[in-house]
This record gives C-alpha cells, sequence and structure tokens, in this order.
C-alpha cells in the first residue's frame, strides 16, 4: 500500500519495536517524517515485553537519582492520562521493615519533595488496614502514585497510534545490514522478512537505534559503538494477587525490593548481574529462591501462593564513559554523525515509564540535525485503542 | 538451573510464506522445570534463527505466547515441561487452529483483536467488575476503589480449541462472546445484544467447554456465552412485553 502523502516527507527507519521504538514511530510521524519500523520478533518481544510492569511513581529513584525520579513522575502523570486502557492505576507504599529503613525514611521523604512525588507518610496501622496482606511488623509507610501497565498493549497503544498517523511497522523483520554511501553517510537498511524468508531493502534519511539491550550489534554493522551494558534481572509471578498497591522496600534499590500487582498475580522483582548475549539469558535457580525470600518480607502470605512464572529481562543500562552528547543520566540519545556514520542515531538506556519521553528526546535531536523545526506533540494525545494496531488486517483484506 | 536434565525432542511445526508445511526436530537438554517458552527461545537463539515465534511478557499476562503443546492449547511461558512429557519423551509444538498462520508458530491475531474492540471489550475493570460474579471474591474489599487488568489475556487459546470455531471463521469465538457478556456486565449497553445475536454469534456454540478447559486465567468462556444467552433470551421477552 503506497501512501501517497508519504512520499515528499523526510524518511525515518526505527529499528526496535519496545515501548522507545514505538514511541518513537509516533512521535516522528507526528513531527512529519514518514516512518519505517522494524523489529525482528513480535513488537516488544525484547526487553519491553519482560518488564516489571510497574509504572514508576519515582520513588524508587529519589534519593539516589534525582533527574531520574523527577522524569519518571512526569511521565507517570503523563501515562496515566494518554494510556489509561492498559494501566492498573492503585497507588504504592514504601515500606520500613528495620531501623535502617526507618532511618532511610526521612532521605526518602526529602528526595520526594525534590523531585516533586505527591507522598503521604501513613501510620503502620493504616498502612495495614489498606493492603491486610503486608508485613505486619513493618515501621513507617509512604502511599506514592504508582501503577502496574500490561507490557505488550502499551506498546501497541504507541503502534496503533502511530499507524494512525500513517506510520507503517514490519515485525518479523531482521535488520543485517545499514547501507552507506561512500562518504559513510547510513543512507538505509537491508533485513530479512522472517515470515517470507526474504530479504528486502528500504532507503531512509535517518536510521535510529532503538534496540535497548541489543543497541551495540546494530551500531556494529557502522562500525561505531554505543557504551551499553546489558544488565539482566530475574522476576518471579505468584498466582495469588495478594496485594492491590505497589508494595516497596523502603531502602537502596536492591533485588527484590518491589512487588507489583497485575491481574490475578502479585510480580516481584528484580536482580542485576552483567550478562553479554542477551538473546537468550538463562533464569538461575538462586536467583528465583532469593526473590521467593524477598517477596515473603514484604508480603509473608506469598510463601502460600504457588509460582506461576518466572522470568529474566535485560535492562540497557549505560556504561559510563564515552565522548557521546548525553541528555540525561537515565538515558542516552546519539548521533553517531561524530563517529562518521552520519544519518545513524540511537537512543537506549532508560525505563518503560519513561519511554515517551525518550522517544521525545530522541527525535528533538534527529530534528536538529535535519534542521526540522516540529515540536513534539505526543504529551496530551490520547493513545488509540491497542487493538486498533490491527485494523489494517481488514482495509488490507 | 537444578541438577534435573532430560532429553527432550521438540517436534516443532514449520512453515514460510507460501512454502509447504513440515515438523522439524530439536533435542534438547531440558531443565524439567523449566518453561515450554524457554526451550523454544533457546532452539532460535542457539539453533535455528529462522524459527518465528509469539512471546513478549513471559509471565502470563500478555497473552502472546499461546501455541498446540502435543495437541493441547497452553501458554508456553507458564508451562513447565514436565507437565507436557517425560525425561526422553516428545514435544509437539503447533502454531494455534483457527487464524491464519503468519509464519511457524506465528498466527494472525488481527481480526481477532478487532473482534475484541467491537464486543467494546475493557481491558480495566474495577476488582469485583473483574471477578467472575459466582467466585469467592477475595480480592474484593469494601475499602479504596481499585482497579485491575481483567483476566481475558486475549490469547486466542480458546479460539483454536474451540470444535465450532474450526467450522466457520466467521463465527465469534468464545473470547469475543464471553468479552461481549463482559461488556454488557460492565456497562449495560444493550447494543452488544445485537451483536452476538445471529448464526455467527451466541447461537453457534455447542456448549463443548473446551474453551473453559483451555482459558489460562480464570475467564470460563463457557459460561459466560450461557449466560449470554440467558440475558439475551431475558431481553427480548421483557422487550415484548414492553411493546
Amino acid at each position: 500500500m503506497v501512501n501517497n502523502n508519504q512520499q515528499s516527507k523526510p524518511r525515518a527507519v526505527i529499528i526496535g519495536g519496545g515501548f522507545t521504538g514505538c514511541a518513537l514511530a509516533l512521535d516522528l510521524q507526528m513531527r512529519g517524517f514518514a516512518v519505517e519500523l522494524f523489529e525482528r520478533g513480535e513488537l516488544s518481544a525484547g526487553t519491553s515485553g519482560r518488564t516489571h510492569g510497574l509504572l514508576h511513581s519515582g520513588g524508587r529513584y529519589c534519593v539516589e537519582d534525582v533527574e531520574a525520579g523527577q522524569e519518571c513522575i512526569q511521565e507517570n502523570r503523563i501515562l496515566r492520562k494518554i494510556a489509561k486502557q492498559c494501566i492498573e492505576f492503585n497507588g504504592g507504599l514504601f515500606i520500613a521493615l528495620t531501623d535502617s529503613d526507618v532511618a532511610y525514611g526521612d532521605q526518602f521523604a526529602k528526595g520526594a519533595v525534590e523531585c516533586g512525588i505527591d507522598i503521604d507518610e501513613l501510620p503502620p496501622a493504616q498502612a495495614i488496614k489498606l493492603e491486610p496482606n503486608i508485613n505486619p511488623a513493618l515501621l513507617r509507610a509512604f502511599r506514592v502514585p504508582d501503577g502496574a501497565f500490561d507490557p505488550l498493549r502499551l506498546a501497541l497503544a504507541f503502534a496503533a497510534t502511530a499507524k494512525r498517523y500513517g506510520a507503517v511497522f514490519h515485525p518479523y523483520c531482521d535488520v543485517t545490514e545499514l547501507l552507506r554511501r561512500k562518504d559513510g553517510q547510513v543512507i538505509g537498511i537491508r533485513c530479512l522478512n522472517r515470515h517470507e524468508d526474504h530479504f528486502y531493502t528500504y532507503e531512509a534519511d535517518v536510521v535510529i537505534n532503538a534496540t535497548g539491550a541489543w543497541a551495540g550489534r546494530i551500531t556494529a554493522l557502522a562500525n561505531v559503538d554505543v557504551p551499553v551494558r546489558p544488565t539482566p534481572g530475574v522476576m518471579v509471578a505468584y498466582d495469588q494477587r495478594l496485594v492491590q498497591c505497589v508494595i516497596n522496600r523502603l531502602c537502596i534499590p536492591d533485588d527484590g525490593d518491589i512487588l507489583v500487582p497485575q491481574r490475578r498475580m502479585v510480580l516481584i522483582g528484580t536482580t542485576s548481574f552483567d550478562h553479554e548475549d542477551v538473546d537468550y539469558i538463562p533464569v538461575y535457580q538462586d536467583q528465583i529462591q532469593l526473590m521467593h525470600k524477598r517477596a515473603a518480607e514484604l508480603v509473608p502470605a506469598v510463601k502460600n501462593a504457588h509460582m506461576r512464572g518466572a522470568w529474566m529481562s535485560a535492562r540497557p543500562l549505560i556504561a559510563s564513559g564515552g565522548d557521546a552528547r548525553s541528555l540525561t543520566r537515565t538515558f542516552k540519545c546519539y548521533d553517531h554523525a561524530e563517529q562518521g556514520a552520519p544519518g545513524l542515531f540511537t537512543i537506549t538506556g532508560g525505563k518503560a515509564t519513561t519511554c515517551r519521553l525518550m522517544a521525545e528526546k530522541a527525535a528533538d535531536l534527529v530534528c536538529q540535525s535535519l534542521k526540522i523545526n516540529q515540536p513534539c506533540q505526543t504529551r496530551d494525545l490520547i493513545l488509540d485503542p491497542y487493538r486498533q494496531y490491527f485494523a489494517s488486517v481488514r482495509s488490507a483484506s | 538451573m537444578s541438577t534435573n536434565e532430560w532429553s527432550v525432542t521438540f517436534e516443532v511445526f514449520r512453515q514460510k510464506k507460501g512454502q509447504p508445511a513440515h515438523y522439524d526436530e530439536f533435542v534438547m537438554k531440558v531443565d524439567p522445570d523449566e518453561y515450554v517458552l524457554d526451550v523454544i527461545e533457546r532452539i532460535w537463539a542457539y539453533t535455528d534463527r529462522s524459527l518465528t515465534f509469539r512471546h513478549a511478557c513471559h509471565h502470563s499476562t500478555c497473552g502472546a505466547c499461546g501455541m498446540r503443546i502435543n495437541g493441547t492449547e497452553k501458554l508456553t511461558c507458564i508451562t513447565p515441561i514436565r507437565e507436557v512429557t517425560r525425561d526422553g519423551g516428545k514435544v509437539r509444538v503447533e502454531p494455534l487452529r483457527n487464524f491464519p498462520i503468519l509464519s511457524d508458530l506465528v498466527v494472525d491475531m488481527g481480526e481477532f483483536y478487532l473482534r475484541l474492540d467491537e464486543a467494546k471489550f475493557p481491558q480495566v475493570a474495577t476488582l469485583k467488575e473483574a471477578c467472575l460474579p459466582f467466585e469467592r471474591k477475595q480480592q474484593v474489599r469494601e475499602d479504596g476503589n481499585f482497579e485491575r487488568l481483567v483476566d481475558c489475556l486475549e490469547c486466542g487459546m480458546c479460539i483454536s480449541a474451540c470444535p465450532v470455531a474450526l467450522t466457520s471463521p466467521e463465527y465469534l469465538g468464545p473470547a469475543v462472546l464471553a468479552a461481549a457478556q463482559h461488556a454488557l456486565h460492565q456497562f449495560n449497553d444493550k447494543s452488544l445484544f445485537d451483536y452476538v445475536d445471529n448464526q455467527d454469534g451466541v447461537w453457534r456454540c455447542h456448549s463443548a467447554y473446551e474453551c473453559t478447559a483451555v482459558c489460562p486465567s480464570n475467564v470460563d468462556p463457557g459460561w459466560r456465552i450461557m449466560d449470554l444467552r440467558k440475558n439475551l433470551l431475558r431481553h427480548q421477552i421483557s422487550k415484548i412485553f414492553s411493546r
């Protein structure tokens, strides 16, 4: 299907159909680009799909990483408005179980104010009334505006909206090559359509690498690098919805410090370790056992629930160093022109909660590079129903 | 990893666009407690990069990884190997039935998703509305206006298992009828009666209850279809008397 309106627009190829790629497809398409997005599997089949599903209030970061905390609360408010269709918004609690947790509470309260997060300190008895299954030995509690979301549906909602504006999605298309001009300019991609077992090429004015933990694989195709350090973590799901709010441990971020309710389950996460090959990461038994222990500290009734699943997700953390252009400490956007690959950009790092903001900043950088003066329009746009991602199956037939 | 290791042969359905279908065999060393999806992912990662399959969340919230395992619909991310085979045994992996195959294990869920939208099915509801009316509502409390994602994962496994869906692609199928029942209950939108009151709707079901048997998530589509019929009849009778 040829969209005539697309022809005179600058062409953007996005590699990666996770949250960032889908949000970026919407952002760039609305700014006047003709967007084609390529994902080697199903949308959100990588890190995005396997997220904990926590819509961060920012409380988790408000002491150690104020900037991340501010981004989270800002985007939390936006997503609650534009992606309400796939979010459980029941708030969250931070609970202290030891004296050092109690002491951390003062820093937490100060950090939350600094980040602009609305918190409420509750007497322990009141926290137990709100969440009867939490550890009754809690010493201190704060209420925060956390939520939980469905990962596939969040990605589809951005993608559905992007498609309505004209963006074209190519799931199950594995990008195998970056097309270059003699002067090094990246001018398109070659990809394998995995349904058809057939190669195609697409030309573009810009190629944006939104592959997260896999970012280094794509930049290697242009002989440039990005300092991404894949950092997986294990999560465990239990078959009972023991709490309605997200339960966070009131402490410095640690393994298994967040318990998220979702559908009929609760999910505990997570751990953190280095792993080079992100295509397959085993789920280690000892980490599952650690999650059981940590979950039972927050909500003792977990001991009587059954494990429903255990899985692994590879965070794309930014390694420090490098001369790349930095946008914030939590995610980064790179223009690879300085490394001899003009036309190629990478957006990586960040969190699910901040995906829309990551897309906004990446689109800003791309627009600046092409000297296009178009503002971001995704902050107030209520996303289309996620199922409309498939609207094209009827018009095609 | 546990020290327990099994050798299991995976027989995987393969088909690329325009090519004939066949099965490929992969002999895999597995931990009996790991999940079927983990092994399928490993086949792709280390043995055959051309294998396509749907997956996203890996913990039964997104509904992407429904497949037929030894002839029965399973959400592969939460199905342990020991539930479907034994040491030295086989695991036959096939795509869901009653959906068009895009390639290998990937089916086209588009029409199904659009029908769920037509049934005005919400993904988020209050705790009370998200539960079946007859179950013990352990999650529902008087205090707080809590909400949650509903039980239906939109995995399509009930459509695959339904013997009637096999006979007609026009049949709305269990998940869509269950969605309409849910939406009617939640919003009392009477126009949904028209959506289901036809030969491809609520009357086509033969109450085989295969849908309820394979549902991984407490939706009980079989019960919901019967409830929808009951309420549709009630609605029609009350219309006669209100003329």
